[in-house]
């Protein structure tokens, strides 16, 4: 009988797994392939140079850079976002007064919230980042006119033109421009929750936090996690590439602050003539994707709540 | 939410399939798909156009009905002056097609693949952000030799040849290693310091000729409210645009070749100790701009178009690229770089030109004695004409500027030249080593320095290290001065 099942089951993923296996894993294997030659990208010919690519890696400091910041927006990014989102989501749904009719419902305005949340996600990365490209100028720009306004006229920081802060300005953005998405998303989720564990928790004198720790968070974990691994995938992926790229220019913020694996692909391969060392950073970007989702995976293992 | 696969000792479920398959991709995807989405296939095939007869007014030996490709980089420039000088082309060669021209900013993303691929076109500018690597193209056989170009009749006086109608420099600057040409450059670009006379004037100084001179005017616009520099700090490679003149005129030429030969030691020199310090005062002195450090190049040419600055390190291109912010009585100039005293190796005037806009012609062109014969056209004196009357810029074409109205600017850099003779320098770095150059010393050495985060002495360590480790990398090509 099981036998039976699994062939019957492979056997209607025939033509999509085979679509996959031409247009996905196939460049996968290719590329894996090219960071052992030392293609340059502009011409067709090329030689295998065996594991000089790996070893030029390993002692190079600005992949280590790279790395590490790539690391770090992978950690911090998902965390900021999915708490501050959790926490809109939970405020828009069922953190308001107890109204007529209504056991839980959230803050006054909520419909309007979530629109203005949701706001930043129908704008592109590129055109956010432009944007706050102009509000980062220090000369005139909206962030420090205003610090000039309130009357901060000392206080005007370089933002992305200071190594200790562009980084985090990217991420600020970063969480601005995606934060809406899983509002919406853990919204959705919410609303599924049935309305009588809420009376019940109510009912037995809960409060909001309570609720939201005992209540709400655990019955949203599956939705959570796949946050988790979406959001990780932007921070290590094209949203980070794009606002890195478009915001700090020049190769990455200044002395290297910012610079993302994404982006040192991106500019060994283009700009470098480098082809060949591209893919093997982009083997060591594979590696830190994975693991970054067998981890989250791993972790977010947890008894399944069926209602 | 609710029931999912609930089989835990029944093999897989559907489910389990299909999210064990997913999760293989999701972890894949993004990492590195779109690298290979230009995976290298074979060389394309061979289909040449013949070769014309070469005639007297056809020396290059164009096919005449064969059709010709253009690819320009649409930036600083634009392309209307292209254009015009492939509306020549046809007008010689009535029986060939309508020459195909596309413009671009995005050269390297759009070409890449096409030289990967074996049918790149026949004439390419090969300028801007996405500039694809010389180094590499000549050195993987990418790029057509010029020299039939150059040794080719010029248009405008048959006796002449095309080599011999190029300003000083611009030849040299096509070759790499020996004697082939690689790359015709079009446009003449003057670098150095540019002001606003009008400015000057309202502090009643002029143009300082040495440091003494540029610290006291920059203490007394300070007293006004107005800064002594600014520069894009988001590209601090603008930086050497003054500042390798400045120390070629303190230590001789030599030091700057030195640094280009990637030698030992290059940077130690104390020319460029004492030209890195003098450029340090100016931040320590509070010279500089606030809020430069952050500021790209239009931001910064705008503060400094807007009165807010006196100087910029800059080239010839920022006349067309400013022009929508500079007001009717700027009075934009350019000079050589303040010397430091009277003991410099150099006098006062020498300057940095050399030429701009890179037009290559592919190896595996189709046509390439096509886009041989468009570049003859455009240097010739009517079309090189064309292009400084639009783009207000110089072009390779020595001369061609006669009655022609000269906008300050423009009339500046050609006095700049004149006065500058034989001072010309020319660092490679820019064309040689374009990561060392704009992101190591320039960004995270000079731009670091400039922004007040490393002394001078460390910026030289820095760099040299940078330096040297260029110097040592195999998987970059060497060059040196001959």
């Amino acid at each position: 009988m099981q036998h039976g099942r699994y062939r019957f089951i492979v056997g209607f993923l025939v033509a999509p797994l085979a679509l996959y296996a031409v247009f996905v894993i196939w460049p996968f294997i290719q590329s894996i392939y090219y960071s052992f030659t030392d293609w340059t990208g502009l011409s067709p010919d090329f030689k295998m140079v065996g594991f000089d690519n790996y070893t030029r890696m390993f002692k190079d400091d600005i992949f280590w850079k790279s790395l590490q910041h790539s690391v770090l927006l992978v950690l911090l990014l998902p965390l900021v976002t999915l708490g501050l989102a959790l926490f809109f989501a939970f405020m828009l749904n069922v953190g308001g007064r107890r109204r007529k009719n209504a056991t839980v419902s959230g803050v006054r305005g909520s419909g309007f919230y979530k629109i203005a949340y949701f706001f930043p996600q129908v704008l592109s990365i590129v055109i956010v980042a432009l944007l706050f490209q102009f509000a980062f100028n220090p000369r005139g720009g909206m962030i420090n006119s205003t610090l000039e306004g309130i009357g901060l006229d000392s206080f005007q920081p370089e933002w992305l033109g200071d190594p200790n802060l562009a980084l985090i300005c990217v991420m600020t953005v970063l969480v601005w421009s995606t934060v809406g998405f899983f509002v919406v998303l853990f919204s959705a989720g919410m609303a599924s929750i049935p309305k009588d564990f809420y009376e019940a928790a109510l009912l037995d004198g809960a409060n909001r936090f309570t609720t939201f720790f005992k209540i709400t968070l655990p019955l949203l974990w599956d939705t959570v996690q796949s946050g988790w691994v979406y959001m990780g995938i932007l921070a290590l992926g094209v949203e980070a590439f794009t606002a890195v790229q478009v915001m700090t220019v020049g190769p990455g913020g200044p002395d290297y602050s910012t610079t993302v694996l994404p982006l040192y692909v991106y500019q060994t391969a283009f700009r470098d003539g480098q082809a060949g060392y591209a893919t093997t950073i982009g083997v060591g970007l594979l590696i830190v994707t994975m693991l970054f989702a067998a981890v989250v995976m791993r972790l977010g293992r947890r008894e399944r709540l069926e209602f | 939410m609710g029931s999912t696969s609930a089989h835990k000792n029944e093999g897989p479920g559907r489910r389990d399939v299909i999210k064990r398959s997913a999760a293989l991709g999701l972890i894949s995807v993004p990492a590195m798909g779109f690298l290979s989405a230009c995976a290298s296939s074979d060389g394309g095939s061979d289909k040449k156009v013949e070769k014309g007869k070469v005639t007297k007014d056809n020396p290059l030996g164009v096919n005449e009905t064969a059709p010709l490709e253009v690819v320009i980089f649409n930036g600083g420039f634009g392309e209307q002056y292209a254009i015009d000088a492939e509306k020549k082309y046809n007008e010689a060669f009535p029986k060939a097609p309508k020459v195909k021209h596309a413009a671009t900013q995005k050269i390297q993303s759009q070409l890449q693949p096409r030289f990967n691929g074996g049918t790149p076109p026949d004439l390419i500018d090969n300028s801007g952000a996405e500039q694809m690597d010389m180094g590499v193209l000549v050195g993987k056989k990418q790029l057509m030799d010029l020299t039939p170009l150059m040794d080719a009749p010029s248009i405008d006086d048959p006796s002449k040849k095309v080599r011999d109608t190029l300003r000083p420099g611009v030849l040299e600057m096509g070759q790499f290693d020996g004697d082939p040409v690689w790359i015709m450059y079009y446009a003449y670009t003057v670098y150095g310091v540019w002001y606003s006379q009008t400015a000057l004037e309202k502090l009643d100084a002029e143009y300082p000729e040495t440091w003494d001179d540029m610290l006291a005017l920059c203490k007394k616009a300070k007293k006004q409210g107005i800064a002594g520099w600014t520069y894009p700090g988001k590209y601090p490679y603008y930086l050497p645009f003054s500042l390798y003149p400045f120390i070629a005129k303190i230590g001789g030429r030599e030091v700057l070749d030195k640094i280009d030969n990637l030698e030992p030691n290059a940077w130690k020199d104390p020319a460029v100790k004492t030209a890195f310090e003098a450029y340090y005062e100016l931040y320590k002195k509070g010279y500089i701009l606030d809020g430069t450090p952050a500021l790209t190049h239009i931001q910064s040419q705008t503060e400094w178009t807007k009165g807010k600055a006196l100087f910029i390190p800059n080239g010839s291109w920022v006349e067309n690229e400013a022009a929508a912010t500079t007001p009717d009585d700027f009075k934009m100039m350019v000079a050589a770089p303040s010397g430091l005293d009277s003991s410099d190796k150099m006098p006062f005037g020498t300057i940095w030109a050399s030429g701009g806009e890179p037009f290559i012609v592919p190896a595996k062109a189709n046509n390439p004695e096509g886009g041989m014969e468009q570049l003859r056209i455009m240097l010739s004196e009517e079309s090189s004409k064309n292009f400084t009357k639009q783009v207000k810029s110089l072009s390779a074409f020595n001369g061609g500027t006669d009655g022609l109205t000269l906008s300050t600017a423009l009339q500046s850099g050609v006095d700049a030249l004149k006065k500058a003779g034989d001072n010309v320098v020319n660092p490679r770095m820019q064309d040689w080593y374009v990561k060392l150059q704009k992101e190591q010393i320039g960004t995270a050495g000079i731009g670091e320095m400039m922004a007040g985060r490393l002394t001078p002495a460390e910026a030289i360590k820095k760099i040299q290290a940078f330096a040297d480790a260029a110097a040592k990398d195999q998987s970059i090509k060497h060059y040196k001065h001959q």
